[in-house]
């Protein structure tokens, strides 16, 4: 893809968070698309929100469950950024209408304590990186149609980053077990799904390993008080205005997201 | 033989067609394509009549283990609790062996909690609460399932029947008092290969296992029989079941109740 091509494509992207209109597949429109050129599109939106006065907090890693990865055809992870306008607090509603087609995700997140930037990062070098981990539930969202992603639509919509909702107790490292923590999701009281942290690349802190890997090579550094959401534990359940969902980590509490309901002129039929 | 052909078969010659597939190490197709009448009522009267000759034959009772403990998979089968079916001491695998592919069709290996009952539980009315603390002890546990029916394609009737795919089973190494574990968050990892392949917690069954073993002793009593003190109980997979491949290595990991390694056995096909 030539710049305007690139630019194009992030425009289009920006619109579709505006509108809460999707767009087509980039791939369908774009063919000979490459993993460089998604990036690329991702940084240019990411420029234009800086710009804009959003101030980047952390990072995102996807695409590290076996399951996603097979789904997907692609045998490695991907990554996105966090803006500040992102979080949302515990309990406080979240406009669902906010987004196109939300999914929630249960995550164990990392706060670092200091900057972490590749290559040669080890598993002891994001270990001793970490501050303390937060329970998170992740909000994910496509502005492509019906979420027909590939790897490289999902790459250049921020790979599919909607927002998140982080618990309130800092967890030390020492104090979980990241690969057999279990976690059980509830959508409005109903179990959904469950999990073990280790659905996450074998254990979540690979997931940091792999993005100061990936990112420092480009230039980038993650910050100290940067937080890391690794990816998620089971698979993204689906959720409607209205809806509470909860994520239960054995031994380390719950953190909860609630969805406001649909603004009441919707219901008139 | 007459596998396939279609015949008048009742629960005696069902019981033995059965026992013979074990026996032989075949598959074949369900008796539901030529007896629609095999309901779940039949299929657990000739589970019951395999066990008579399961015992016959020597093989002592050990316990029980549920299947279809997940909400999802009963909605799917158009039944509301989790089936039942026998444990023999023959089913045992001592931990550390490999999966025995010698006398097994189809193995696929699942992870599951499992009980060991330290007082009798007698339906019907018996709650979770009840449930509970009838057990004595609980461990992690590795079930190898198989079915006599081809590609594990069964209907309700025929998986009852077949002792609802029972084949082995091993248990993990730490026994703890359901006093000292959550189990509705109790993390399992499954891996083959050293990749994971799949994650749980134990609540992925019926909510939690004590009440996929009330729904049991309940279901246990319209058959006038209880859940008895000293038996093994095995309550359910958590996860899907992976396919045991020869040359293979299976790990189950439990949070708390530890890891439980099985070899896949037999010679690796490339």
């Amino acid at each position: 893809m030539d710049s305007f091509a690139r630019e194009s494509a992030a425009q289009a992207l920006l619109e579709a968070y505006e509108t809460k209109i999707p767009i087509a597949p980039l791939t369908d429109t774009h063919e000979g698309m490459s993993l460089d050129d998604a990036y690329a599109i991702q940084e240019l939106q990411t420029r234009r929100r800086l710009e804009e006065g959003r101030v980047l907090k952390g990072h995102k890693v996807c695409l590290t469950s076996a399951a996603t990865q097979r789904q997907l055809g692609v045998d490695q992870p991907d990554h996105g950024v966090l803006f500040d306008d992102m979080f949302f607090l515990e309990h406080a509603p979240i406009e669902a209408g906010h987004y196109l087609a939300p999914k929630v995700e249960p995550e164990i997140a990392f706060v670092l304590r200091s900057p972490l930037a590749g290559p040669g990062v080890t598993v002891v070098d994001a270990i001793g990186a970490v501050d303390y981990v937060l329970l998170a539930l992740e909000i994910i969202d496509s502005r492509i149609r019906d979420w027909r992603i590939t790897i490289l639509d999902t790459v250049a919509d921020n790979a599919s980053s909607g927002g998140l909702v982080l618990g309130s107790t800092p967890t030390r490292l020492g104090d979980v077990d990241l690969r057999l923590v279990g976690v059980n999701l509830h959508r409005n009281g109903q179990l959904v799904a469950t999990g073990a942290g280790g659905a996450v690349l074998g254990s979540p802190i690979n997931a940091l390993v792999w993005l100061a890997n990936t990112l420092g090579p480009r230039g980038v550094t993650l910050e100290a008080g940067a937080v890391v959401l690794p990816g998620s534990i089971t698979a993204a359940q689906a959720v409607d205005p209205g809806d509470t969902v909860t994520a239960t980590f054995s031994g380390l509490g719950s953190v909860t997201a609630q969805f406001a309901p649909a603004p009441s002129t919707s219901e008139v039929r | 033989m007459s596998v396939d052909r279609p015949q008048a078969w009742d629960v005696e010659s069902v019981a033995a067609e059965l026992l013979a597939c074990e026996d032989e190490v075949r598959d074949r197709s369900p008796f539901t394509d030529d007896w629609r009448e095999l309901d779940v009522a039949t299929g657990y009267r000739i589970q019951d009549r395999t066990l008579e000759q399961r015992l016959a034959r020597g093989e002592t009772l050990v316990g029980m283990k549920l299947g279809l403990t997940s909400r999802a998979k009963q909605r799917r089968m158009g039944v509301d609790t989790p089936f039942v079916a026998w444990l023999t001491d023959a089913m045992v695998l001592p931990a550390g062996d490999p999966v025995p592919q010698g006398r097994l069709i189809h193995p696929r290996i699942e992870p599951e909690i499992v009980f060991v009952m330290g007082r009798r539980l007698q339906g019907p009315g018996v709650t979770v609460a009840q449930a509970m603390a009838s057990v004595d002890q609980v461990l992690g546990g590795a079930e190898i399932i198989d079915s006599r029916y081809r590609d594990f394609a069964f209907t309700a009737g025929d998986v009852i029947a077949d002792n609802a795919s029972s084949g082995a089973f091993v248990t993990g190494p730490i026994a703890l008092s359901p006093c000292n574990i959550d189990l509705s968050t109790e993390g399992v990892l499954v891996e083959v290969d050293g990749a994971v392949v799949d994650s749980a917690t134990a609540a992925a069954v019926q909510g939690h296992p004590a009440e996929a073993l009330a729904l049991a002793a309940n279901e246990l009593a319209s058959r006038g029989r209880a859940i008895e003190a000293g038996w093994i109980v095995l309550t359910g997979g958590i996860t899907d079941a992976v396919v045991a491949r020869p040359g293979s290595t299976v790990w189950t990991h439990f949070a708390t109740l530890g890891s439980i390694y099985l070899s896949g056995g037999g010679e690796a096909t490339s």
